[in-house]
């Protein structure tokens, strides 16, 4: 929902993908309204607006969110990175080239949220096992691809992040 | 027609969005913004059957920032849409018929006030005796749905009258006479339930208006032409007011083909004179929009001795929901396939669709198929185990060999059937033994392990498709086909197909969105159709190019056409003599300034070949006169079931798939895998529950579908390549086949591991476990 009528709708300003956001947010606005709404990024997505398909999954402190079910008042000093402000970073242009590689995406819609449910595993843990990856991204949900070449991409993108800092 | 060493074809080219997807910057229809746009939301009917004595739109009116509000009071009751069955307002008019029917719509400044809005309209209702099962729905003396269903305008002699939405009724043979032939009878009921597509994304519209009236609509669809269409016929528009585009579609499965929101949003978009976008939540878009067929099968097969098939009677009731949408055709087409991809000379097919007080049943990948294929393959394992024949065996015994026709009596020119199957035998390891149940757990707590194999078709075809290539002033082309890529990559698809006919790399070839103004005709991204029925007409359109390019070049080059051929990267050349050539470029500018005029290709056809020879079978209420090409499966799985709690879960899956030729490989396999995953769910979890007439689980919190954790450890998709004769290259298309016998070979799989035959979908812990406590029972 827009925030127009929400009940104490505020000005507050939010750190998002590295810069300072002065948006308009009441009590009961998620992030991600005002991420889509306000600041028209939208990478994330509506999925559900429940919490369960993770299609709006976002980094909040570096920690994997749902910002359907996060409040934008709750994210006031704690950086918020999405997957627009994420794809400079040489992790996520490794899924990226993996996920293109191997077919780990078809409609697109969970892609972003699957990058970045991606991205805080790789950060956590640079060499996952299959069963690790299946746990970090079993939160997100994929009507397409049947999750596969997911679990592949992930561990080629590992791969080549592991080659890539060996190299330099 | 086959290239093996091409530019394109036979290549695992990543999709060309690929780009736009990764970096978040694709934009689906909640994604786009317009100036000035409104925002709007969807009132839904409380009841599930009612008639609307009328509407108080005082308080909604009076509520600062709405901009338009609709009811049935804007419809004219003469304007109906539907694929087979023109029995549907735009939304509801004079009645409700079912809980979550869209009754009403605001437009206004924000989604808040737009939702706000709705809940301040007052419906004043006049309930009716409601109607939830098909049974009870076509028994007499139950309340009628819709008062005039035989006035209906239908495409098809559907026999539709009171709350019988269609029926259709094939023979062959003489099944009666046949039964005495068969040493063996298995004859029982399976019971299918409503599953939800569960495309990531919901649907949603975005209409802009014109000062002259003319309306520009983007929405989530899986083909422009069918929202066109709809939209136009459920408000008495002309065609030519309403020009339909698509943004990146979030996935379809078959519930963004027939239409959704679009003509609420078109119908506000008029009233506001504004631009109006609806986003549905996900709880609306379970509710409103549409879901697979839960099916009452009573089915009927007979056997020789030896094996051999001789009868199989089947008789079908299907519920439909509160209106016809595509049901007519999942019934004629559950009915064409459900002997499976197997000999039986006497057969007798036959079914009702059910009109109830439910949600629109209407396409879902598979289309009627997966239903049909857990009936029929759990017969032949219960065949096999009467008869004493190993379950693989009987069914090579019987399955379709080249030459064979299929069931109705069309011709197949492409069958690799046994390979699929001698791969999934191989591949399983089929004929080892399996691990046996744990020794160390007693009785009651151990884990089994069982394997199920189902063997499947499915068409790639239906109805008429065009395509323009255009030669580009530097020599590069514009492919336009107007079919819409609802994410499973048809566009690269297509794209690979236009290069590898004229010879260039993909990257010479860019393709056009959909745009029911500048594309041609595309039925849609349905039916499995578009890699055969699109790529046949790409394949024309570039033959086309083909020509005028070597007339062209035979001017400049002073020869016969005839002596001129295609060479890699854009040139034409004189044929064996290389350097004697032109290249696109030089003929491109040529026709633009001096002489012919730009190169335009462009070729448009219709699925033509008869489904049923009368001399072969007899059918009543044919939905599709002319349906396609068939493609073939086979599938092995593996599962574990937890003797405790009654769990089933998939160890391994083996699925193999002729599709005549693979344009794209990984995503052809791709498909493949997550028709799988999406069988699976199907097979084991999922279900819409209603309780009554309200549907029960609305949200992802209460249905679930298969996630990461239940991936099985081993998936894997072979693509056999059996060249079909009339195809893009050979190819046949792939986008429903590997979901049609999931749930069948998940059953067979359960029954194999437990002793114990289910026969009502999904197989969840619940009954597998009260299935195996009273086979325990028993003596």
């Amino acid at each position: 929902m827009t925030t127009t009528t929400a009940p104490g709708s505020t000005r507050i300003e939010l750190d998002i993908n590295g810069v300072a956001a002065d948006v308009r947010a009441g009590l009961s606005t998620t992030l991600l309204t005002v991420l889509r709404d306000e600041l028209h990024l939208t990478a994330a997505k509506r999925g559900c607006n429940q919490g369960v398909c993770g299609a709006c999954t976002v980094e909040i402190d570096g920690v994997p969110m749902r910002s359907c079910l996060s409040l934008a008042h709750g994210c006031v000093e704690r950086p918020v990175r999405t997957l627009e402000g994420l794809v400079e970073t040489p992790r996520i242009q490794a899924l990226q080239r993996a996920f293109a590689a191997s077919g780990a995406f078809q409609c697109g819609f969970c892609t972003p949220g699957m990058l970045v449910a991606a991205h805080a595993l790789l950060a956590a843990d640079p060499a996952p096992d299959e069963a690790a990856i299946r746990r970090a991204l079993s939160g997100n949900l994929c009507r397409c691809t049947g999750y596969a070449r997911i679990v592949a991409a992930v561990q080629d993108a590992a791969t080549a992040l592991a080659a890539g800092g060996a190299a330099s | 027609m086959s290239a093996p060493a091409g530019t394109a074809v036979g290549l695992s080219v990543p999709q060309l969005e690929g780009d736009d997807k990764l970096c978040g910057s694709a934009q689906y229809i909640a994604d786009l913004h317009r100036p000035g746009m409104l925002h709007g939301a969807i009132l839904q009917s409380p009841h599930a059957h009612a008639r609307i004595r009328g509407y108080d739109l005082s308080a909604a009116r009076a509520l600062p920032g709405v901009r338009a509000i609709v009811t049935g009071d804007d419809l004219d009751e003469r304007h109906r849409m539907g694929a087979f069955i023109k029995d549907e307002p735009a939304f509801a008019k004079g009645k409700v018929r079912y809980v979550g029917e869209i009754v009403a719509a605001v437009a206004a400044d924000s989604e808040a006030i737009a939702r706000e809005a709705t809940r301040l309209i007052h419906v004043d209702y006049d309930e009716l005796p409601a109607v939830v099962d098909p049974a009870v729905a076509l028994a007499p003396g139950a309340a009628i749905i819709h008062e005039n269903s035989a006035g209906y305008v239908k495409v098809f002699d559907a026999g539709t009258d009171g709350n019988l939405c269609s029926r259709t009724v094939f023979t062959s043979g003489d099944v009666d006479a046949a039964w005495s032939e068969c040493d063996a009878v298995v004859e029982s009921t399976f019971q299918t339930q409503a599953q939800a597509h569960l495309s990531l994304e919901p649907v949603g519209a975005l209409a802009e208006i014109e000062a002259g009236g003319r309306i520009t609509l983007w929405s989530a669809n899986q083909s422009v032409f069918r929202v066109q269409a709809s939209v136009c016929e459920s408000l008495g528009l002309p065609m030519t007011r309403l020009r339909c585009l698509t943004p990146r579609v979030g996935a379809g499965f078959g519930n963004k083909m027939e239409a959704h929101v679009q003509p609420v949003v078109v119908l506000l978009a008029m009233k506001a004179r504004r631009t109006v976008r609806l986003v549905l939540s996900r709880e609306e878009d379970f509710e409103t929009v549409r879901a697979r067929h839960p099916f009452t099968i009573r089915i009927k097969t007979g056997a020789t001795r030896d094996g051999t098939l001789v009868a199989r009677e089947i008789e079908l009731l299907l519920d439909g929901g509160a209106y016809g949408d595509d049901s007519p055709g999942v019934l004629g087409y559950a009915l064409l396939m459900q002997c499976g991809p197997y000999r039986i000379p006497h057969v007798r097919a036959h079914g009702r669709v059910a009109y109830t007080n439910k949600l629109r049943f209407g396409a879902f990948r598979g289309f009627g198929v997966p239903q049909v294929t857990f009936a029929s393959e759990s017969q032949l394992d219960e065949l096999a185990a009467q008869l004493g024949i190993d379950r693989i065996a009987l069914r090579r015994r019987n399955m379709l060999v080249p030459g064979d026709p299929w069931f109705g009596g069309q011709a197949i020119r492409s069958n690799g059937l046994a390979e699929c199957l001698a791969i999934v035998e191989r591949e399983s390891g089929w004929n080892t033994p399996l691990p046996g149940p744990s020794p160390d757990a007693p009785a009651g707590q151990r884990l089994r392990r069982g394997r199920g194999i189902a063997l499947s078709a499915h068409i790639s075809g239906l109805l008429a498709s065009g395509a323009i290539v255009r030669l580009l002033e530097d020599g590069s082309v514009l492919l336009n086909t107007g079919a819409v890529d609802i994410g499973q990559g048809s566009n690269t698809v297509l794209t690979q197909i236009c290069a590898e006919a004229l010879q260039l790399p993909v990257e010479r070839v860019a393709i056009a969105s959909p745009d029911t103004d500048g594309s041609p005709y595309n039925w849609g991204t349905t039916a499995s159709r578009v890699t055969y029925v699109a790529g046949r007409s790409v394949v024309g359109a570039a033959a086309e190019i083909e020509r005028q390019l070597k007339r062209h070049a035979s001017e400049m080059l002073e020869c016969s056409a005839d002596d001129l051929e295609l060479l890699p990267g854009g040139k034409v050349a004189i044929k064996g003599v290389a350097q004697k050539a032109v290249s696109f470029a030089d003929i491109s500018g040529r026709a633009h300034w001096a002489t012919g005029g730009p190169l335009i290709g462009t070729h448009s056809w219709v699925f033509d070949e008869k489904t049923f020879d009368p001399k072969r079978a007899a059918a009543l209420g044919l939905p599709f006169a002319q349906i396609g090409v068939f493609s073939f499966n086979a599938l092995a799985v593996e599962v574990e079931l937890d003797e405790a709690t009654g769990q089933v879960r998939v160890v391994g899956a083996w699925s193999a798939c002729d599709i005549g030729r693979a344009i794209n490989p990984a995503m052809a396999s791709g498909q493949i895998e997550g028709a799988f995953v999406q069988g699976m769910g199907y097979a084991l979890v999922e279900e819409m529950v209603w309780d009554g007439a309200r549907l029960a689980n609305p949200s992802l919190m209460d249905y679930k579908i298969p996630t990461m954790a239940e991936l099985p450890e081993t998936l894997e998709a072979y693509l056999v390549e059996s060249e079909e004769p009339s195809g893009p290259f050979g190819a046949k298309s792939v986008g429903e086949l590997g979901i049609n016998g999931v749930a069948a070979a998940i059953a067979n799989a359960v029954a194999d591991a437990a002793g114990v035959r289910l026969r009502r979908l999904p197989l969840t812990g619940e009954r597998v476990l009260l299935g195996l406590l009273d086979a325990a029972e028993k003596p």
